[in-house]
């Protein structure tokens, strides 16, 4: 279809320009307040914030247009990835919390998600419409309230030990407990310390056997709070999706003698990779950026193995006086977010050799093309009817 | 082509309006627009505990409002250091603030703050110890409010239980090791503090150390060694615990609900126990000495007014109002704090007998180390301390030593 009108689109154009021309001024006044807003609001904070990075801005009168402010080119990014100092550690340390958050939130959000939506969309399924607000509730409350519900929960006499309590189980005092997971599965399997070498100042000034630490006891609190909230969005995301599949392709699947596993896996999953893939893109970009539990949670001993660097952005800023470190750790976080888009996109991508990825795609708008031409209306290529 | 050339001559037109905008409206916000005679009105933000202290201070400022002609805006924050800083960025910073002693060393090494105190009339009245807290580069900044140090919290009713005696109340290191052992049975511990700095290093002064002595870091000094090894001591032993162990958010809920017989806080666990926990019976004492004699913290604010401000002569009458004693007397009253000015801690102590351990400390308290750029490494500090049982208390120090001497080298540089 692209091909179609690329080809024809010139054409008007030579002839009727200045109603065309029209149009588009048409068109720019229309989008003009969207431009704005989004110019105003999101537009120029960037472009100051990236300004405010190169500086020595100490916070004081506005970054532009004063007197007091120097470019120091990439001074406040050497101090958060080349210097030897204590800000690049705490960087550093808040990247090895975060990427552990990522690791576990984003699969399990994910897998969860897609169940749930699963489970409520079957036909067979009374009070549909109950389950799926009971689900998706949880993603309607406030994370600050739900995050002040785990505190207690999860509290040293909250009520989640009161119940291991009675299953003769003695939990962990969550929120206090700063301890990495595996670290501690290496203490049962009777490697208490380092390794040596391993407790040598790294990568970011963390030591290796700090970046295998992995998830703090209170980030797993954090973990199971990320997961509890944001899959009743997802499951309604997957839920649009399922229900975009129609029911004859269900019911082909059971004629060519497919059960409901093989269905899913073969059938249901392939057709939901567009949401898939927005799941996964809005997952990694809402967990990297994670900050309103890191901010409830400062004060906890446990704290400094729940630091991310949205959090720690907040606190150079206002805390420290160090808009320019601040700025500087806000658009590293932006880079990584970024290639983690690109990433995950490239990986699901690739697995689609078979007709649904981008580069096949280039291949079906030729053959369509080729279609074209001959004025025959053939039915495409299997794949293509995604697109279409 | 075109579509996107017609794009970015909008967007860049649109960038420039905003910027345009944004330098237009920070200058909007400031002192430009102020008419050059005295302020007619002017604004000040508070960090406030609560309603009453909100009240207190708007009542304050609308009696020196009656009385001076210029009115007072009384916004209390809800993130002090936050709004704070958007307002110096906006260029529209409130004419007078509370600044704390933690935030001040950072705002004065960056010019924010007008140096007005030493130009005040009773700037010679106020604690030696807090002006210093408030000086930067030997330049008495700006005046303190009010302040708070730490004190040893008794709860009267475990005490008599367990067998204790006026007596008994501990005075030295000795004395509060026993005392703390003989208060711990069951699910009650002898001593709890949060695992802070602002807590444990009381214990560094009474050794007689500190984390900075002048410009010279010392956190690795002997002194400090034996005063964690002094509180490892007490951890090793269970008579002492953190708050979050006790499954208590700090001190003074690990206090009030039973669980810490002894607690080490500042004045403000009165108001705080009177509302959570209005059965606890306590007395406070003054905090023991160590070998180096007595030694506790003092935490204060300061009344900042932004530097270079039009409205700067005016604020300063207001703070001279307010750091009066006869007002501080009534912010005393209003919400418990102790007044900044000797002589008005004098009558403050005579007033409320139950809180003259807290002024009696003022006499040798010091205030915790805050230069610029410490407030990292006292983090990283406090961390150790969570799990300094068990721990090596010279490393811990040598780290501090280390990461406090690159801070205090960037300060300076």
């Amino acid at each position: 279809m692209a091909a179609v009108s690329t080809s024809t689109a010139p054409a008007p154009r030579s002839r009727r320009g200045s109603a065309r021309g029209g149009e588009a001024t048409a068109g720019w006044l229309f989008t003009l307040p969207a431009i704005l807003i989004i110019g105003v609001f999101l537009i120029a904070p960037i472009a100051l914030a990236l300004w405010v990075s190169f500086t020595d801005w100490n916070g004081r009168n506005s970054p532009l247009f004063n007197d007091n402010v120097e470019v120091v080119g990439l001074e406040n990014y050497a101090a958060i990835t080349t210097d030897q100092s204590l800000t690049r550690e705490l960087f550093g340390r808040s990247i090895r919390n975060t990427v552990f958050y990522v690791l576990l939130v984003v699969p399990l959000q994910t897998a969860l998600a897609l169940f749930l939506a699963v489970q409520v969309n079957r036909r067979m399924l009374k009070a549909k419409s109950f389950f799926r607000t009971a689900f998706y509730f949880p993603s309607v409350t406030s994370s600050i309230a739900i995050t002040g519900v785990f505190l207690f929960l999860f509290g040293a006499t909250g009520v989640v030990n009161r119940i291991l309590g009675a299953l003769s189980i003695n939990g962990p005092n969550w929120f206090a407990d700063p301890r990495g997971t595996i670290h501690v599965l290496l203490g049962r399997l009777g490697v208490e310390g380092p390794p040596p070498g391993w407790a040598e100042p790294g990568f970011l000034g963390v030591s290796a056997w700090e970046w295998i630490a992995g998830p703090s006891v209170a980030m797993c609190v954090l973990i199971i709070l990320a997961v509890f909230t944001t899959s009743g969005t997802f499951m309604l995301l997957f839920l649009a999706g399922l229900q975009n599949i129609g029911a004859e392709v269900g019911e082909a699947a059971v004629m060519d003698g497919a059960g409901p596993i093989r269905t899913f896996f073969s059938v249901t999953l392939p057709m939901l990779k567009p949401t898939l893939f927005t799941v996964l893109t809005l997952g990694l970009i809402g967990t990297w950026q994670v900050f309103d539990q890191i901010y409830l949670t400062r004060g906890t001993p446990a704290a400094p193995t729940l630091t991310s660097p949205a959090y720690l952005a907040f606190n150079q800023a206002f805390e420290d006086n160090e808009p320019g470190i601040a700025a500087a750790i806000a658009f590293v976080l932006f880079l990584i977010i970024i290639a983690m888009t690109l990433i995950q996109r490239w990986v699901l991508g690739e697995r689609d050799a078979d007709g649904m990825g981008r580069r096949p795609r280039r291949r079906d708008r030729r053959r369509l093309g080729r279609v074209a031409d001959a004025e025959v209306h053939a039915p495409g290529p299997t794949g293509a009817g995604g697109h279409l | 082509m075109r579509h996107s050339k017609l794009g970015s001559v909008a967007l860049a037109g649109a960038l420039a309006l905003a910027l345009a905008s944004c330098s237009g409206g920070g200058a909007d916000g400031g002192a430009s627009d102020e008419p050059d005679a005295p302020a007619e009105s002017l604004t000040m933000l508070i960090g406030s505990s609560g309603e009453a202290e909100t009240t207190a201070v708007q009542a304050a400022a609308d009696a020196w409002a009656a009385e001076s002609g210029v009115d007072v805006e009384v916004i209390a924050a809800s993130d002090l250091n936050q709004e704070l800083a958007q307002g110096f960025a906006g260029d529209s910073a409130p004419d007078v603030f509370y600044m704390g002693w933690d935030q001040f060393q950072t705002y004065a090494s960056d010019g924010f703050l007008e140096p007005y105190a030493m130009d005040l009339e009773n700037a010679g009245e106020f604690y030696p110890a807090l002006v210093d807290t408030f000086s930067y580069e030997g330049e008495f900044i700006c005046a303190p409010k009010d302040f708070s140090t730490l004190g040893l919290v008794i709860n009267t009713q475990l005490w008599a239980d367990a067998g204790l005696t006026e007596a008994d109340i501990p005075t030295d290191w000795e004395s509060l090791q026993s005392a703390a052992e003989t208060l711990t049975s069951g699910d009650v511990v002898g001593l709890s503090m949060g695992a802070e700095y602002a807590r444990l290093g009381v214990f560094m002064e009474q050794a007689g150390g500190g984390l900075m002595d002048g410009d010279t870091v010392t956190a690795s000094s002997p002194e400090n060694v034996e005063a964690l090894e002094y509180v490892q001591g007490l951890l090793e032993a269970g008579t002492l615990k953190w708050p979050a162990d006790l499954g208590a958010g700090w001190g003074g809920e690990a206090f009030g609900n039973g669980s810490a017989a002894m607690v080490i806080e500042g004045p403000w666990i009165r108001g705080a126990l009177e509302n959570d926990f209005p059965d606890v019976e306590f007395e406070v004492v003054e905090l023991p000495a160590g070998p180096a004699g007595p030694g506790t913290f003092t935490f204060s604010n300061c009344w900042g007014i932004p530097e270079g401000q039009e409205t700067a002569d005016t604020a300063q009458e207001l703070v001279a109002f307010l750091t009066s004693d006869e007002q501080q007397l009534e912010f005393a009253e209003a919400f418990g704090v102790i007044p900044s000015t000797e002589s008005a801690a004098a009558t403050y102590a005579e007033t409320y007998p139950e809180n003259a351990a807290f002024v009696a400390g003022a006499d040798y308290a010091v205030s915790p180390v805050a230069f610029s750029g410490a407030a990292d490494v006292v983090g990283e500090f406090n961390n150790a301390i969570t799990t300094l049982q068990g721990a090596d208390a010279q490393a811990v120090l040598d780290q501090v030593q280390s990461q406090l001497e690159a801070a205090h080298q960037a300060s300076q540089g």
